[in-house]
């Protein structure tokens, strides 16, 4: 059943408010605020008006009057600042700690989001929800509202007002204010297709200058400069003449709705003027529908940028929603146990796919027994990482069971089952934060010491040591300053401090050279002595010592068995196998 | 300052005419209020509805004035500042062009990206609200100041105070709070990298089995965020109760002392009301000067952004014309050192060796031992920073930047392309090369098969770095690249590394059998890609260990013993 997009609207407001909701204090403040400090806003230009009226001339001045309007201006202005500020308090509290709340309550959800989710998503779209949606949703609904109120409660004040001085003046402000809106309408729908433009040439240029910098070495090794500088000319002078055409017409707004709202004050003053002449309204009163029809047309630009926003805002908080509603993972079992591991590892009839239309892995059985090593084998692409989900439980089985310990691994809860496994993924990640850090990432207690062994098992140890803070170097997110190679080994250091009873070892030497390669080997080796470890093998040497070896091709496991078996075979291994031996020196 | 004031003087006329047009625009509404006045106590006052008709016909032509100013004045600032954006822009572009490898290094490549694209069009808005607001404001402050003291002067000393204290306020708060606002930016930068970081490691955190952990983490990144924006925020909110504050107590000073002086008779009513708008004008004037400062602070520190990198100095020169040769040599390298600038240590220390024409040089070597180091010297990239490097038997530094360029071909280890087609990346080589060229350099590349089987040949087209080819296809069109210019010196650094042996082999096989015969550098990972290498550098630690043929070494260096063995070993498993 399709709901209907109102309804649906209103779902999502009574959310909103749901998350309004606990500060409703500083929203009832903030509120009462508004209506305080624009009631004493309001009042200000008619005080004015009593004073003007006090001083009709020479001689004639009613010094006592003037004295009380000045108390009561003083007096509106203490209240209206006061409230201002208040006001202003309360909206960022709201806005803060709501944007606060939204962003902690995302943060838990993306710990308890399935990988399939996450896998599915884009980082980038998950991080501009967390981050600028929050942000443009608590700025423009939150702030955008209380400027909608008070906005709506200047207008109905003003016109109030106005109507009580004269009817027919109020009338004349009333029917030609909404000309600036027209005006500064008119003026937007027509800027569009010049912004759109020259974002459409800006983002060619933003391509060209990424590719051009980036490429900077080729460009200099071939002696393209004088090309690739005509190629940004062009794009160059295209944005320009885009540009001047975007930047002009936009900043026509201004002047054309300050021109209407000239053209009212003249009007008003004009109708105004004319009355005062027939005693119809005094000088002083005058004056008040002047500085009315000054500060009117003001609500009225406020409110309607505030709807835009508005919509903004609930577009945004819909896509944060979106993040929050996400299914969550199955949740631990009740009662899950605590896994022991002790290197056995069963699966059992097991079927798996990420999508029902493709199935991957059927009715598939391997039983490890303690201390095995298990090599994954199969062309680049073809689904190793497949297993390793299913083994730390990232995604859960379709059908039959794997077990560990001879517990299905559903039986027991996720973190201890991760924990008896140590891992290292071709997937390189580092936190921000000093080696040392990274290295206890998995035993946040480690001493030094074990760290410093941890890094000597890992052969990280000597370029640690070079680095200018050595162990309390601070590496940058996603461990920018460092080498491919040297984060691989940090990973690895990272896992030799842990060292749980089972491995998981995707051959994590891509970026590393031969000879760091062996050292690594020799580590991964005694790494491995006693422990279950499943690895996605590249070398022969490994496989050929594998107890099982795994085939995997289109992300399906092929074959299975050890290599002297799967090469008796004759099938996809053997052949696989053979080219190398073809091609190798 | 200097750099954009140059952009600028192109277009002087323009430049100075926006705020002009700003000014009489400005001008047009400070006789607003005296106009205003005058139907006050001449139009109402002599009851003269002749006279109001008139005034209020002047308060239409004086908007239609300042509206004209006020388009031509858009225009001239949008015109200027566009074009002083655009002009820098290219300045810009031409700068980085023309920096070395070390300098781009210290920079930072996506840096250089930012400053190219949103520092310059910060530049741009602050440039353009710069002419449109800068004298505009603090004009119509102090006009509406000067037309006060020209209505009375006794009212007029309560401008001459209050306006001190409006930018004491102003700029007071200004000057509190931008420190804070940078902090509470780079909270924000705190929360969204641990955000970015979370979800790129989730694996490892769900392994380690942290996410409780990382929650909290988060949590405490945020609650510093929180608090410092409230803190901000409370300082920040005193900006319009303060102000308005002030401009009312004006206002009481106004109607007080005015009351006085239109009892004395020295002061009329509509000329109080004058005096009161005047008062308003003042205060919106300044909130637009404040914002308009935050914006020209922001686009100053653009501007000092952009301004660092074109002042980065070129650390290399070339001479104009190459010098001739001295010796013999392809490539010798003499005791040559090399650090790079900000590194700790040296990445090459004490490397000679020497390759004769027509010779083909392996280098191998572990991570960072040196090899991309050693061959960025041949086509210069980088200077030696002790040691001479001789290049077709001349220094490297003799050499004219696009002799130097055309005698070496380098095959960067990252496979580069460019948006374009196939051929339009392969003429990077040579402008001149015909299809004959060109498919000869894609045979001796092993790219000519795959090219030939794309549906446009030569022209089939290359998107933004080459995303629509994969890896290997990448590496071969930049070698077919290399080969198009038909260098007498041609590297290839690791860039093979995508390809299978089968067709490694079979293009090595290939520039053995080049026609032009060129030394060829081969830098690589495998012993079994340089076995046949005339002489074979082994780096180690940015050391040169040993050097020799395969044969040679396998006898005498250690290291590479080793390397070969541990590759040895696949092909020995094999057999």
């Amino acid at each position: 059943m399709k709901v209907s997009p109102a309804l649906k609207d209103r779902a999502l407001l009574r959310r909103v408010l749901g998350l309004v909701g606990p500060y409703w204090f500083f929203v009832a403040s903030s509120l009462i605020c508004a209506a305080v400090s624009v009631a004493a806003q309001l009042l200000v230009p008619i005080l004015c008006g009593d004073a003007i009226d006090a001083m009709l001339g020479m001689g004639r001045v009613d010094f006592a009057l003037v004295g009380r309007v000045a108390f009561a201006i003083a007096l509106s202005t203490a209240i209206a600042a006061a409230a201002q500020w208040v006001l202003a308090a309360c909206n960022n509290r709201i806005a803060f700690r709501v944007s606060r709340d939204l962003r902690l309550k995302a943060m838990a959800k993306l710990q308890r989001l399935p990988l399939a989710y996450l896998d599915r998503h884009p980082s980038g779209d998950l991080v501009s929800r967390m981050i600028a949606d929050v942000d443009t949703f608590s700025d423009g609904l939150l702030l955008g509202f209380t400027q909608f109120f008070s906005g709506v409660l200047t207008i109905a004040g003003t016109l109030v007002l106005m109507a009580r001085i004269h009817l027919g003046v109020t009338a004349v402000v009333v029917v030609l204010t909404p000309l600036s809106l027209f005006a500064a309408g008119f003026i937007t729908r027509r800027t569009y297709r010049y912004f759109r433009d020259q974002t459409a040439i800006r983002g060619e240029q933003t391509a060209l200058v990424e590719e051009q910098i980036q490429g900077q070495r080729v460009v200099q090794a071939f002696g393209h400069e004088e090309e690739s500088l005509a190629a940004f000319d062009d794009v160059n002078d295209r944005l320009r003449d885009a540009s001047v055409k975007a930047v002009f017409f936009s900043s026509l707004t201004n002047p054309v709705t300050r021109f209407v709202n000239s053209v009212v004050y003249a009007a008003v003053g004009l109708t105004g003027a004319l009355l005062a002449l027939g005693g119809g309204i005094s000088v002083g009163q005058l004056s008040v529908f002047l500085s009315y029809a000054n500060q009117y047309a003001k609500p009225f630009n406020e409110i309607s940028g505030v709807v835009t926003e508005l919509q903004n805002a609930l577009a945004c908080i819909q896509r944060v929603f979106d993040l929050l509603d996400a299914p969550d993972q199955i949740p631990d079992a009740a009662g899950a146990a605590v896994l022991e591991p002790d290197g056995r590892v069963k699966l059992e009839n097991v079927s798996f796919s990420y999508v029902p239309e493709r199935p991957l892995i059927e009715h598939f059985h391997l039983d490890v027994q303690p201390g095995q090593r298990i090599a994954i084998v199969g062309p680049t692409g073809c689904g190793k990482t497949t297993l390793i989900n299913l083994l730390l439980r990232f995604y859960d089985v379709n059908d039959g069971a794997i077990s560990a310990a001879g517990q299905d691994i559903r039986t027991v809860t996720r973190a201890s089952l991760r924990k008896s496994y140590g891992m290292v993924l071709q997937d390189t990640w580092l936190r921000a934060g000093t080696i040392r850090e990274n290295i206890a990432y998995g035993k946040p207690e480690a001493t030094l010491e074990e760290i410093t062994a941890a890094a000597q098992a890992a052969h990280a140890h000597s370029f640690i040591r070079r680095l200018p803070q050595g162990y309390d170097t601070v590496i940058a997110e996603d461990g920018g300053n460092l080498s491919q190679g040297q984060k691989q080994l940090l990973c690895i250091a990272r896992v030799m401090l842990c060292l749980p009873p089972m491995l998981i070892l995707d051959e994590a030497t891509s970026s590393i050279d031969t000879r760091t390669e062996i050292k690594i080997q020799k580590a991964f080796a005694a790494m491995m002595e006693g422990r279950t470890s499943f690895i996605v093998a590249h070398r022969l040497s490994t496989i050929r010592e594998a107890d099982v070896i795994l085939v995997m091709r289109d992300g399906k496991i092929i074959e299975q068995g050890d290599h002297r078996s799967l090469l008796a075979q004759g099938g996809f291994y053997a052949a696989l196998y053979n080219s190398q031996f073809d091609t190798a020196p | 300052m200097k750099d954009l004031l140059e952009h600028l003087r192109g277009h002087r006329l323009i430049s100075v005419l926006a705020p002009l047009f700003k000014l009489l625009e400005a001008l047009f509404d400070l006789f607003v209020p005296l106009v205003v006045a005058d139907i006050i106590n001449v139009g109402i006052g002599q009851g003269d509805s002749g006279y109001i008709l008139s005034c209020c016909g002047i308060l239409v032509a004086l908007a239609l004035v300042g509206l004209g100013c006020s388009v031509v004045a858009q225009y001239f600032a949008a015109k200027a500042s566009v074009h002083c954006a655009s002009g820098l822009r290219r300045t810009l572009f031409a700068h980085i062009q023309s920096l070395g490898f070390s300098e781009v290094d210290v920079i930072g490549g996506s840096t250089l990206i930012t400053r190219m694209t949103s520092d310059i069009n910060q530049v741009q808005n602050g440039l353009n609200m710069f002419l449109r607001l800068f004298m505009r404001s603090p004009f119509i402050v102090f006009g509406a100041a000067i037309m006060a003291f020209s209505l009375n002067r006794t009212v007029s000393v309560i401008f001459f105070l209050t306006i001190p204290v409006l930018f004491v306020i102003v700029f007071g708060l200004m000057a509190v709070t931008a420190p804070l606002y940078r902090r509470v930016q780079t909270g924000l930068d705190a929360v969204m990298g641990a955000t970015r970081e979370n979800l790129s490691g989730v694996r490892v955190v769900r392994a380690f089995a942290r996410e409780r952990e990382e929650q909290a983490r988060f949590a405490g990144f945020h609650d510093t965020l929180t608090r410092l924006q409230l803190f901000v925020g409370r300082i920040s909110a005193l900006m319009n109760p303060l102000t308005y504050v002030a401009v009312n107590l004006a206002i009481i000073a106004i109607l007080s002392l005015g009351a006085r002086q239109v009892d004395g008779g020295l002061l009329l009513s509509g000329d109080v009301i004058a005096l009161v708008n005047y008062m308003s004008q003042i205060l919106i004037e300044l909130v637009k000067l404040a914002q308009t400062v935050v914006l020209i602070s922001r686009s100053l520190a653009s501007l000092g952004r952009i301004t660092t990198v074109l002042h980065t100095p070129v650390g290399m020169t070339y001479p104009a014309a190459t010098a001739p040769a001295v010796s013999e040599a392809a490539v010798a390298f003499d005791q040559v050192h090399l650090t790079y600038a900000g590194a700790g240590g040296e990445s090459l220390s004490g490397v000679s060796f020497t390759a004769l024409p027509g010779q083909t040089v392996g280098v191998i070597g572990g991570t960072g031992s040196g090899k991309t180091s050693l061959v960025h010297l041949i086509p210069r990239f980088y200077d030696a920073t002790e040691g001479a490097v001789t290049i077709l038997g001349r220094p490297a530094a003799d050499w004219a930047q696009a002799d130097l360029r055309q005698a070496v071909g380098i095959v960067l280890q990252k496979a580069q392309l460019f948006a374009g087609t196939i051929r339009s990346n392969l003429l990077w080589g040579d402008k001149t090369a015909g299809d004959a060229a060109l498919w000869e350099a894609l045979e001796a590349a092993q790219a000519a098969e795959f090219v030939r089987a794309k549906p446009l040949g030569l022209d089939e087209p290359v998107e933004q770095g080459g995303r629509n080819l994969s890896g290997g296809q990448r590496q071969r069109l930049t070698i077919a690249r290399a080969l198009v210019r038909k260098p007498s010196i041609l590297i290839l650094d690791d860039s093979a590394s995508a390809l299978d042996f089968a067709t490694d082999a079979a293009l090595r096989k290939s520039l053995r059998a080049l026609p032009w015969h060129p030394t060829v550098f081969i830098v690589s990972q495998r012993t079994s890609s340089l076995r046949h290498a005339d002489r074979i550098l082994v780096l180690d630690d940015g050391r040169l260990v040993g050097q020799g043929t395969h044969a040679q070494l396998l006898e005498t260096c250690p290291v590479y013993r080793e390397i070969h063995e541990s590759q040895f070993e696949k092909g020995g498993a094999a057999g």
